[in-house]
């Protein structure tokens, strides 16, 4: 059974906009799902309608069999939502804003409360449960959002940019924190910026533009479909002029950085013997880009066109 | 979501808004209980001694009602549509929106939560006006049954109002320049039997009438209208009003893109 299914799913705005043009998407149940986009690809607009949040224009949704249309009632019981904007009562307190949402979903008070102690102590904001939400650092509002969307045991969660604007430590955190839950057995939908994110956690991926999913498939399949990678190479010592290396395309970015295209039939020791033979000793090297940052890239024909994307992290050779 | 789910869902979204009425109290009832004693001081004692009696009572006595029922009208509304469309702007909506509640349950809530504050508005103020002025409460249940449903109906009328606003303007102009005229041409401060005949007859369009008179008649047994009339004209309020609130949320007006 397919955690999400949809089908021919459309969506025009009153102003006209075509958010989503017929898209046709699966997500298996126990997934980790990626769904990556530049901004206004549709991503937001897709989960809004899974979670009820905007009305379709066109097209069927269902949610571990249930029709959004026929069965919304099971539909809205299976899932948690983290939306991208903070949406939480900045007024309440922590507790309450936990305790609450399990009781709009019919939990008695009882469970309300010990469902939100759970999950509060999951994400480590036990120790502020009386404490306004206003009080809450930017990573512990995003984790509260987490817990809140946690709190009626959702067998599909689905995060819009969890880790959007919260630092590096906070961001790892909350990729274990996710895996675990994978593990455990609920299907997750995550949209993000971070493409090296969607690359370490997920195994799947649909990748968006102007309302169509225009790739998709297992991560690692999909990352096939890359060409080449970029390295950026640092030599022992300085290179004022950068001789031709035979087979590989070496540009020099300065005295003490050279850039390398590496074809997906090439090996990296190739390129090493390659640069040594013309006198080039390499210390290091690291991705100029992330890979799937790349493919996203060449899909959607956009070089240097994307303002919304995160620049990568640094990877060590 | 069966029955006994939606009732904790409706008792939840009534114990948020409970709390929220206590957390704010400085804002939500001591006001109107500061703005009653300044009406008993000007018109009761200051202005009300040169009227007179109006229907054979005391000008204070006969003003209490109708200042009673205004206060609950202005607050139940007021709570209702500032609680709605707060949750609204900033998005904590959504909690509600992406459980299995049903929009009647969402309805019944925020209009609980209207009462819950009209009650105790309505109850600090009737305490204030009892310092000014002796009320024998002459039909008790008819003064308390009337009481909730003026509170129902303001609640509902402040929900429609909040589902309908798009910014803070729209949520202060029907207060101002709809609700507050009608309060106060609805009889509050005379009996319409003082008004010519015409204007008898426009202020008997006007609902709040019914609901000041059908309170008066409760409190003093005096009224400027049937009783009978007064109550089906606000059960049918009710019953209208909650139809148009689940009907705007059935069809996600303005909280569902």
């Amino acid at each position: 059974m397919h955690a999400l299914s949809v089908r021919n799913l459309t969506k025009v705005y009153a102003n006209g906009v075509r958010a989503l043009d017929g898209i046709d998407l699966e997500v298996e149940t126990g997934d980790f799902f990626a769904l990556l986009g530049p901004n206004g690809a549709g991503k937001t607009s897709l989960i809004g309608i899974v979670t009820s949040l905007v009305t379709k224009t066109g097209g069927d949704v269902s949610v571990f069999g249930h029709s959004l249309d026929r069965e919304l009632n099971a539909v809205k019981n299976a899932i948690g939502v983290v939306p991208q904007e903070l949406n939480v009562n900045l007024w309440d307190k922590v507790s309450n804003i936990v305790v609450n949402q399990a009781g709009f979903y019919g939990l008695t008070r009882s469970r309300a409360l010990a469902r939100a102690e759970v999950c509060l102590r999951q994400l480590q904001l036990w120790d502020r449960r009386n404490d306004t939400a206003r009080t809450l650092s930017g990573g512990m509002k995003r984790r509260l959002m987490i817990a809140r969307a946690l709190v009626n045991e959702p067998r599909l969660l689905i995060l819009d940019e969890p880790t959007a604007g919260v630092d590096i430590e906070i961001r790892r955190s909350m990729w274990q924190f996710l895996r675990d839950l994978n593990a455990g057995g609920t299907s997750i939908i995550l949209t993000t910026h971070y493409l090296e994110e969607a690359e370490n956690l997920c195994r799947h991926v649909a990748i968006m533009d102007r309302g169509r999913v225009i790739e998709r498939g297992p991560m690692a399949t999909v990352l096939t479909k890359l060409n080449e990678e970029v390295f950026l190479l640092t030599p022992r010592t300085p290179v004022l002029a950068l001789p031709t290396v035979p087979g590989f395309d070496v540009r020099l970015n300065g005295p003490l950085e050279l850039e390398a295209a590496l074809p997906r039939s090439r090996s990296v020791n190739e390129l090493f013997a390659a640069l040594s033979a013309v006198g080039v000793e390499i210390t290091s090297l690291r991705n100029k880009a992330n890979r799937l940052e790349e493919l996203f890239l060449n899909l959607t024909e956009r070089k240097g066109g994307l303002s919304g994307l995160r620049a990568p992290q640094a990877v060590s050779p | 979501m069966n029955l006994g789910q939606q009732f904790i869902a409706l008792s939840t979204l009534v114990r948020r808004e409970y709390y929220r009425v206590l957390r704010i109290w400085g804002q939500t009832i001591l006001p109107p209980v500061i703005n009653m004693a300044l009406y008993f001081i000007i018109f009761g004692n200051l202005i009300g001694q040169r009227i007179g009696q109006m229907d054979g009572f005391d000008y204070k006595q006969y003003i209490a009602p109708g200042l009673i029922m205004m206060a609950v009208i202005t607050n139940a509304y007021g709570n209702v549509v500032s609680s709605f469309f707060s949750s609204k702007m900033n998005r904590h909506l959504e909690e509600m929106l992406v459980a299995p509640m049903a929009n009647a349950t969402i309805v019944l809530g925020h209009m609980a939560g209207g009462i819950v504050r009209g009650v105790a508005v309505g109850l600090a103020v009737t305490a204030v006006a009892l310092l000014f002025t002796p009320l024998p409460f002459v039909h008790p249940l008819i003064t308390i049954s009337v009481f909730l449903l003026c509170a129902a109906i303001f609640s509902l009328g402040g929900l429609i109002n909040g589902i309908m606003a798009k910014n803070f303007d729209d949520v202060s102009i029907i207060p101002s320049f709809v609700l507050q005229p009608l309060t106060y041409l609805g009889g509050v401060f005379y009996s319409i039997s003082l008004l010519p005949e015409l204007a008898q007859q426009i202020s008997r369009l006007n609902p709040i009438l019914y609901v000041v008179n059908a309170f008066r008649y409760g409190m003093l047994g005096v009224s400027d209208v049937p009783i009978g009339t007064a109550y089906v004209m606000m059960v049918l309020c009710v019953a209208v009003l909650f139809s148009i609130c689940v009907l705007m949320l059935n069809r996600g007006y303005r909280i569902r893109e």
